[in-house]
C-alpha cells in the first residue's frame, strides 16, 4: 500500500477526531451520543479496513472481527433490555 | 550395524520415547491430549471427593458429619468450581480434541502446537492455585461467585479463586482459538467442511464458544477481585453498584460454558453411534448445524438463570422464549442419532453403552431444562434440587458418559491396547444404575421444595437423600473401575490393530498408536464420511456370532 | 547461497545472520501461504477474545451511564478533554507508523522498518506518559476511587439539590480508572512487543524479513488504538458542551 494512501488515512482520522470533539461541544441535546459513537466506528473501520488491511484480506477475517463486535452488541443489547424494561411493569422489583 | 536392508520400516510411534522431558516439552499434540488426560483424571477425583462427603453429610437430615456448616458451603463451592472449569470444560476437548482434531482433518499437529503446551501449563498453573485453595480452606461462595457475598462478606480465599479461573480461562481461550485456526486452514486435499466427521463440527462449535465467551468471565471475576481488595462498589448497592450485574456478566460465560461441556460429548455420540450400528449418520448436515446453531442460541439465553433475581419480567420473557429456541437443535440431534440406530446392526460394546446412556440421559436433562426455561415453573423450582438434579443429568449423565464412551472407542488409538471387555460393560452398567439412584431422586426432592446448597433438611425428605447417597456409592465404583482397567490393559502389548472397530474416519487409516506425524503419507480424502453399511456388516459376519465379523476378540 | 538446510541452531548461534529470501515452514504447515494464513487468522481470533474481554467493561459502563446518565455527566466534567484529545492524536500517529512499519517489513526494507517501529515505540511511551500526568491530577484532585476519593466541592450542592446518587458518580471514576487502566496495561504489552520485534527485526532474526510476524503485531497496536477510539468520547466528552 502506497504512502501517501496511508497518511490520507490518517489525516481522515484526525479530521474525524475533531469532528467528534467540535461536536462534543455543540449544543446536540440526546443527539451528542449518537454521533459521537458514529464517528467512533467511522474511525474504527477505517482502521481495521486499512491499517489492518482487512480490505485486501481473506473475507474469513472480516467474520472473525464482525463476529467479536456483533457478540459484544449482543451483550450489552440484551443486559440494557434487563435495565431499561425494569420500570414497565408497575409492581415493585420488576 | 547390518548392511541387509530391512524388510519393514521400524516406525517411531509417538509414545516411544519416554523421557520425562519429551513429556513435559512435547507439542505433540497426542502426547498434550495424554498430559490433559492425566490432569483432568487428578481432579474429577478431587471433585468426586468433595461429592462423596456432601452425600455422607446429607444422608442425615441434621449436620453431624461436617464441623460447621461453612465446612458445606466450602465443599458444595469447590465441587463446582474444580468439576467446571478443571474437569468437564477441558474434558473432551483438550483431551480427545487435542488427540484427535489433526488426525481427523488430515493434519500432522495443529497450527500452533507450541501454544497448545502452552495451554496445558496454564491449566496447570489455575489447577496449582485450585489445589492450594482447597487445602487451605476453600471458598464458600458458591462455583457462581454472586456478589454482594463473594465481594463483602465471604472470609475465604476469593481473590486467589478469582485469579485462579481467570489464568484457567486462558486455557480454554487457547485451545479453541487453535482448533478454530486448525480446521480452518489445515485441513487435507479432498476434506471438505461436509465431509469432516461430526466430533470436528462439535469441536469448532465449542471453539467458538469458548473464544467468545471466556474474556466475558476473566472481566467479571477481576471485577470481584477489584472490588474485593480496593473496596471500591462496583456491585455493592451502598457505593452505588448493581449485583445484577455481575450476574449478566457471568452468566453471559457461564451459560455459554454449559455448552462447552455438552457439545462435544454430542460429537463423541454422533461418532460412536454409526459406528456400533453400522449405518451413516442420519442427517449429517442437520447435525453439523445444529451444532452451530446451539453455539450460537446458547448466547442469547443466559438471563435465564437470573428468572428471581430481580431482572426485569420483560427480560425474564425475552430469555424464557429464547431458551425455548435453543431446544430444536438439541431435539435434532437426539431424532437424528436416534433415526441412526433404525435397521442397523446394532452392537453393543462399551462405547456404545456409553453412547446410548448418552442419548437418553441428556434427553431427560435437555426436557427438564424446557421445565426450567418456563417462568411459571422456575419460580417455585428455583435453587432447589431440581435444578442441581437437570444439570447433573446433563453433566454427568451427559457430558461424563460422553467422555468415558470416547475414550474407551479412541482408547486403541490412543495406546495401541484393548481394555477388557467384561469389565468396560460391567462398568458402564454400574455407571447407569448408580447415576439413575443417584440423581432421578433430586427431581423429586426439588419439586417437594429441598433448597440447595443446604446441609440440613426436613427429616421427611431423609428417604429421598439416602437413595441418592447409596446411587453415589454405586457411582464412584463405575468411576473407579475404568481408571483400574484402562491402566490395566497398558501392560498388554500394542496388538489392538489399527482399526478393532473397522470405523470409518482418518484416524483409523493410521497404525495404533500413531506415528509422531500421524500419517506416514499424507493423506487424500475422496469419500462421504460415515461410510458404513449394515448389510455388509452382516455379510462379513463370517465367526456366526452375531457380531459383524469384528477382529475383537476380548 | 548456502546449501544447508536452514535450521533453528543457526538462528541461536548468537551472531546477525544474512536473512534469508524466504520464511522458515514450520512442519505442521504443509506451504507458507497456509503457515501466513494461520499466523493471521490467529490474531483476529485473539482480538475477537480481546474485544469481548473489553467488552465486559463496555458493558457495565453502558448499565452504569443508562441508569444514572446525570451523575456520570457531572462526574465526567473531571475529564482532562485537551490532554485526551492529545493521547488520541499521539496514538492515531502510532498507528500510522506501526501501518508504515508493516509496509516496510513487506518491502524488506530494513531501516525503515527499525525507524518506523522506533516511532510507534515513542509515540506509545508519549502516550503512556500524558495518561501518567492525567493520572497524578486525578490523585491531586482525589478523585481516585478506593485510594482517596471524595465528592469534588464544586459537585456537592448539585448533587444534594437533585438528590443524585453520589455511589454512581465514584462509580464513573471506578469505570475509568479500570477501563484506561487496561487499555495501558494493554499499551505496556504493545510497547513491549513492538520492542522485541524492532530487537530480533535488528539482529536479523527472522527468516524472509519477518514480516508475517511484525504484520501479526501491527494488528494487536492497531486494536489498541480502536479501543482507545471508543474509550474517548465515551469517557470524556459525555457532556463537554454544559
Amino acid at each position: 500500500m502506497p504512502v501517501w494512501t496511508l497518511v490520507r488515512i490518517f489525516i481522515i482520522l484526525l479530521v474525524l477526531l475533531f469532528a467528534t470533539v467540535g461536536g462534543a461541544y455543540l449544543p446536540l441535546g440526546p443527539l451528542h451520543f449518537p454521533v459521537a459513537m458514529t464517528i467512533a466506528v467511522a474511525k474504527a473501520v477505517l482502521i481495521v479496513l486499512f491499517f489492518m488491511h482487512l480490505l485486501y484480506s481473506h473475507r474469513l477475517m472480516m467474520v472473525v472481527s464482525v463476529a467479536g463486535f456483533l457478540w459484544l452488541a449482543i451483550m450489552v443489547a440484551l443486559t440494557l433490555s434487563d435495565y431499561q424494561s425494569r420500570d414497565w411493569l408497575k409492581i415493585p422489583g420488576k | 550395524m547390518s548392511a541387509v536392508a530391512v524388510e519393514f520400516q521400524e516406525r517411531e510411534d509417538y509414545l516411544q520415547e519416554y523421557t520425562l522431558k519429551s513429556w513435559l516439552l512435547t507439542t505433540d499434540h497426542k502426547r498434550i491430549g495424554l498430559l490433559y488426560m492425566a490432569t483432568i483424571t487428578l481432579f474429577f477425583f478431587i471433585g468426586g471427593a468433595t461429592a462423596t462427603v456432601m452425600r455422607l453429610e446429607l444422608m442425615t437430615p441434621q449436620g453431624d458429619v461436617l464441623y460447621s456448616p461453612d465446612a458445606y458451603n466450602r465443599l458444595f463451592t469447590m465441587h463446582g468450581v474444580v468439576m467446571i472449569f478443571f474437569f468437564l470444560v477441558p474434558s473432551i476437548p483438550a483431551v480427545l480434541g487435542n488427540f484427535l482434531i489433526p488426525i481427523m482433518i488430515g493434519a500432522r499437529d495443529l497450527a500452533f502446537p507450541i501454544l497448545n503446551l502452552l495451554s496445558w501449563y496454564i491449566l496447570m498453573i489455575g489447577g496449582a492455585i485450585a489445589l492450594w485453595i482447597l487445602i487451605f480452606g476453600g471458598i464458600d461462595t458458591g462455583w457462581t461467585f454472586y456478589t454482594p457475598f463473594s465481594t463483602m462478606f465471604s472470609n475465604t480465599m476469593v481473590v486467589p479463586a478469582a485469579a485462579a479461573v481467570f489464568i484457567t480461562g486462558f486455557s480454554s481461550i487457547l485451545t479453541g482459538l487453535n482448533f478454530i485456526v486448525t480446521i480452518h486452514t489445515m485441513r487435507a486435499p479432498g476434506m471438505t467442511w461436509f465431509r469432516l466427521p461430526l466430533f470436528v463440527w462439535a469441536i469448532y462449535a465449542t471453539s467458538l464458544i469458548q473464544v467468545l465467551a471466556t474474556p466475558v468471565v476473566a472481566i467479571a471475576i477481576a471485577l470481584v477481585a477489584v472490588e474485593r481488595v480496593l473496596r471500591v462498589g462496583v456491585f455493592d448497592p451502598a457505593l452505588g453498584g448493581d449485583p445484577i450485574l455481575f450476574q449478566h456478566l457471568f452468566w453471559f460465560y457461564s451459560h455459554p460454558v454449559v455448552y462447552i461441556m455438552v457439545l462435544p460429548g454430542m460429537g463423541v455420540v454422533a461418532e460412536i453411534v454409526p459406528c456400533f450400528s453400522r449405518r451413516p449418520i442420519f442427517g449429517y448436515r442437520f447435525i453439523a448445524f445444529s451444532s452451530i446453531a446451539i453455539a450460537v442460541l446458547g448466547f442469547l439465553v443466559w438471563g435465564h438463570h437470573m428468572f428471581v433475581s430481580g431482572q426485569s419480567m420483560y427480560a425474564g420473557m425475552i430469555f424464557s422464549m429464547l431458551s425455548y429456541l435453543i431446544a430444536i437443535p438439541s431435539a435434532i440431534k437426539v431424532f437424528n442419532w436416534t433415526a441412526t440406530l433404525y435397521k442397523g446392526s446394532v452392537r453393543l460394546d462399551t462405547p456404545m453403552l456409553y453412547a446410548l446412556g448418552f442419548i437418553g440421559l441428556f434427553t431427560l436433562g435437555g426436557l427438564t431444562g424446557l421445565m426450567l426455561a418456563s417462568l411459571a415453573i422456575d419460580v417455585h423450582v428455583h435453587d432447589t434440587y431440581f435444578v442441581v438434579a437437570h444439570f447433573h443429568y446433563i453433566m454427568v449423565g451427559g457430558a461424563v458418559m460422553a467422555y468415558l464412551g470416547g475414550i474407551h472407542f479412541w482408547w486403541p488409538k490412543m495406546s495401541g491396547r484393548m481394555y477388557n471387555e467384561l469389565l468396560g460393560k460391567l462398568s458402564a452398567l454400574i455407571v447407569f444404575i448408580g447415576f439413575n439412584l443417584t440423581f432421578f431422586p433430586q427431581f423429586v426432592l426439588g419439586y417437594l421444595g429441598m433448597p440447595r446448597r443446604y446441609y440440613e433438611y426436613p427429616p421427611e425428605f431423609q428417604v429421598l437423600n439416602v437413595m441418592s447417597t447409596a446411587g453415589a456409592s454405586i457411582l464412584a465404583v463405575g468411576y473407579v473401575l475404568p481408571l483400574v482397567y484402562l491402566l490395566l490393559s497398558l501392560r498388554n502389548p500394542p496388538d489392538a490393530g489399527p482399526n478393532p472397530w473397522r470405523a470409518t474416519g482418518l484416524e483409523w487409516q493410521t497404525t495404533s498408536p500413531p506415528p509422531v506425524h500421524n500419517f506416514d503419507e499424507p493423506p487424500v480424502v475422496m469419500e462421504d464420511p460415515y461410510a458404513y453399511s449394515p448389510e455388509a456388516a452382516e455379510a462379513l459376519d463370517d465367526n456366526g456370532t452375531g457380531d459383524g465379523g469384528s477382529t475383537l476378540r476380548r | 547461497m548456502t546449501m544447508e538446510p536452514v535450521t533453528a541452531d543457526r538462528r541461536s548461534a548468537g551472531k546477525p545472520i544474512a536473512a534469508e529470501d524466504e520464511p522458515i515452514l514450520e512442519v505442521q504447515f504443509d506451504d507458507l501461504e497456509q503457515q501466513h494464513e494461520a499466523s493471521m487468522l490467529g490474531m483476529w481470533l485473539f482480538l475477537a477474545t480481546e474485544v469481548l474481554f473489553f467488552g465486559g467493561l463496555i458493558t457495565s459502563y453502558a448499565v452504569y451511564r443508562s441508569t444514572s446518565p446525570r451523575e456520570v455527566a457531572l462526574a465526567s466534567h473531571h475529564m482532562k478533554v485537551g490532554l485526551g484529545c492529545l493521547n488520541t492524536v499521539i496514538l492515531l500517529g502510532s498507528s500510522l507508523t506501526m501501518a508504515l512499519a508493516v509496509r516496510a517489513s513487506q518491502l524488506r526494507a530494513h531501516r525503515d522498518l527499525l525507524w518506523w517501529l522506533g516511532g510507534t515505540m515513542v509515540l506509545g511511551t508519549l502516550f503512556l506518559g500524558v495518561k501518567a500526568i492525567e493520572y497524578t491530577a486525578e490523585y491531586q484532585e482525589n478523585l481516585v476511587p478506593g485510594w482517596n476519593f471524595q465528592i469534588p466541592e464544586e459537585n456537592r450542592a448539585t448533587i444534594e439539590q437533585e438528590q443524585l446518587n453520589p455511589g454512581r458518580f465514584q462509580m464513573f471514576f471506578v469505570l475509568y480508572f479500570f477501563m484506561t487502566g487496561l487499555h495501558a496495561i494493554h499499551l505496556i504489552i504493545g510497547i513491549a512487543l513492538v520492542g522485541v520485534m524492532a530487537y530480533l527485526s535488528w539482529r536479523r532474526w527472522f527468516s524472509g524479513g519477518g514480516a508475517t510476524q511484525i504484520e501479526v503485531t501491527g494488528l494487536y497496536w492497531h486494536f489498541i488504538d480502536i479501543v482507545w477510539v471508543f474509550l474517548y468520547p465515551l469517557l470524556y466528552l459525555i457532556d463537554v458542551h454544559s
